[in-house]
């Protein structure tokens, strides 16, 4: 067993989910699973390889700072769950 | 509401089959531009149609999440405008359908996901401006795996799509709402999306034409993003002609992707050229491993004897690494994902669950109720392999192996052409047959996701069926930026077998 279920609700609370006690104990035995599966990469000897992040390597593309127009302010506020005044409006952060 | 005689499967050419004004629903890209540009039938008969279509078939398949039928007919009347004027370009009046994980303007966009239900994107994705620009029509936005996340389409939030050759069947996934519109003769073609087969192997299992284009090839602005350095778009059609037409409209470099590769442009259609003598094919040994799918061998053996016949030279090439793809994969676009979706938090769109007091539970709440199972699960994964002290043993081992997946692929195009597998190890499966376990749902990708870790394109074309009538895909890949090559085979294989002009017996 990789990962005991107090891992599995620390991964969780690092993800933003909560998860109900019978979801918690599904996926304590299906990334065990499947983590299991993934133990098959250390067949390999990669300690000479580089890793591929990304398969084309461009470094930063850039562009001119040029003034462009953007999304209005109404279109930006269109899909908000919550707005006030023009903002997002969210509970109590402090 | 006109009635639409039944169709049966036949396999005389399309082009010999008298298609009356009721069917041109039938019909591709190409010929429909033919009787567009002669005037014999107007862009709003053609959308009319389809709709009728839509409404005739779509109730059994269930393909569409939504039918914006008002902006459609407005498209169509626009079309024929431009028409009348005798400006016509490649997709003017054609209706397509979208994918819904690819931003329309004032057309919901859900990714099958609660937590874009009501979603109404500010702007389109570069794809579908390129398509309006050319005057294509969107019907609609087809269902999917919630997020992409899926091999069947299952795991979409609002509804099952089946499969229109076998109703009981999966439509593959996670482009399956696409794949099975094209199928169902429900649009003329679609836009899919591909992280690791999620428009070649629907396009199998439906007996459609599917391609994912080289990394970089096709911008991904507005396209919902899953795994970042695997996704990309592109179309699935009724066949290889119309495959060459829709990346003719989507190819090229955007300035809002930076991730968009500024490659010459070809006219992909003048890849449509029924010649492949002297090619080498590779079909790579790991592929064709005992325990396959009798069917699925029996199929694709047939097809690399046609081939041969045709005048390419079969060789037996290596890729080593392929028992690794799939833990590879699974490392890599759970990582990318669990980042990816970081967003959807209920602040600035999307679903917010209600009577949270502090951010934190509403952040928790939010993503628990507004995210499926299947979605839930990858975050976990990706957020663990990336998570502080796993990140060397599995994130980066991934991508170190994944270093030597490419490699296999460069070693492997010094000795050939192009190379051929099987899209699918198996044809579509029973819905819910796997449902239950996630690791045997990942398999089901063995044979298309080295390619989205190498970067390279491949299509998915029919070339055959079983016994049972399930159609099953071919795959060719090619090496990166040579789309054409690719074509140039397919269109080969497809212009000297029948398999295209298939369509399944719908009921109505």
């Amino acid at each position: 067993m990789k990962v005991e279920r107090r891992e599995v609700e620390h991964v969780a609370l690092l993800a933003r989910l909560k998860l109900a006690e019978k979801e918690e104990q599904l996926f304590t035995g299906q990334l065990n699973a499947i983590l299991d599966y993934m133990e098959k990469l250390n067949e390999l000897d990669t300690s000479a390889v580089e890793p591929t992040f990304h398969v084309v390597s461009h470094c930063n593309t850039m562009r001119q700072d040029e003034v462009k127009e953007s999304l209005p302010q109404e279109a930006s506020l269109g899909n908000a769950p919550d707005k006030a005044e023009g903002c997002f409006r969210v509970p109590k952060i402090i | 509401m006109r009635r639409i005689r039944p169709r049966v499967a036949s396999a005389s050419p399309k082009s010999f089959k008298p298609v009356g004004m009721k069917e041109v629903y039938r019909l591709t890209i190409h010929e429909l531009h033919q009787r567009l540009r002669r005037k014999e039938v107007s862009s709003r008969e053609v959308t009319d149609a389809l709709l009728g279509r839509i409404r005739d078939v779509d109730p059994q398949i269930k393909a569409y999440l939504i039918v914006a039928k008002q902006e459609a007919m407005e498209q169509a009347r626009e079309a024929d405008n431009r028409i009348a004027t005798g400006n016509i370009a490649a997709l003017t009046g054609i209706p397509l359908a979208i994918k819904d994980n690819m931003c329309t303007q004032g057309i919901t966009t859900t990714c099958a996901s609660k937590i874009l239900e009501n979603f109404i994107p500010p702007y389109d994705a570069t794809v579908v401006k390129q398509i309006k620009e050319q005057g294509g029509i969107i019907l609609g936005k087809t269902n999917l795996d919630e997020f992409a996340m899926g091999s069947s389409t299952e795991n979409s939030r609002f509804m099952v799509t089946r499969n229109p050759w076998d109703l009981g069947a999966i439509p593959g996934g996670s482009s399956g709402g696409s794949a099975a519109a094209v199928a169902a003769d429900a649009c003329i073609a679609a836009l899919g999306s591909d992280t690791g087969g999620s428009i070649r192997q629907p396009a199998a299992c439906c007996g459609v034409v599917g391609m994912k284009p080289t990394y970089g090839r096709i911008s991904r602005y507005g396209l919902v993003a899953f795994g970042s350095s695997l996704d990309q778009i592109g179309p699935i059609t009724k066949d290889v002609e119309d495959c060459a037409i829709m990346l003719n409209v989507i190819a090229g470099p955007d300035p809002l992707d930076s991730t968009s590769r500024d490659l010459p442009i070809p006219d992909f259609r003048k890849a449509l050229v029924k010649d492949i003598k002297g090619w080498v094919v590779g079909v790579p040994k790991e592929f064709f491993v005992e325990g396959m799918d009798p069917e699925v061998e029996e199929q694709v053996g047939a097809a690399i004897r046609t081939l041969e016949g045709l005048g390419a030279t079969i060789r037996e090439i290596t890729l080593p690494h392929t028992a690794y793809a799939v833990a590879t994969y699974y490392i890599i676009c759970t990582a990318e994902a669990s980042s990816n979706l970081a967003r959807y938090d209920g602040v600035k769109y999307g679903f917010r669950a209600s009577g949270s007091k502090e951010l934190m539970e509403m952040y928790q709440e939010t993503r628990s109720q507004g995210f499926g199972q299947e979605v839930k699960r990858r975050i976990m994964l990706g957020t663990y392999v990336l998570s502080s002290g796993y990140y060397d043993a599995y994130y980066r081992k991934a991508a170190q192996v994944r270093t030597l997946i490419k490699a296999d692929f460069e070693e492997a195009f010094q000795k050939c052409d192009v190379i051929i597998t099987p899209t699918a190890p198996t044809p579509a499966f029973r819905l819910g047959e796997k449902v239950q376990d996630p690791l045997q749902m990942y398999l089901s990708d063995i044979f298309t996701i080295s390619v989205n870790l190498a970067g390279v394109p491949a299509l998915s074309i029919p070339c055959g069926f079983s016994k049972k009538g399930l159609p099953i895909g071919l795959q060719i890949i090619g090496r990166a930026c040579e789309e054409e090559k690719i074509i140039q085979t397919a269109y080969t294989f497809e212009q000297n077998t029948d398999y295209h002009t298939k369509r399944p017996p719908l009921s109505q």
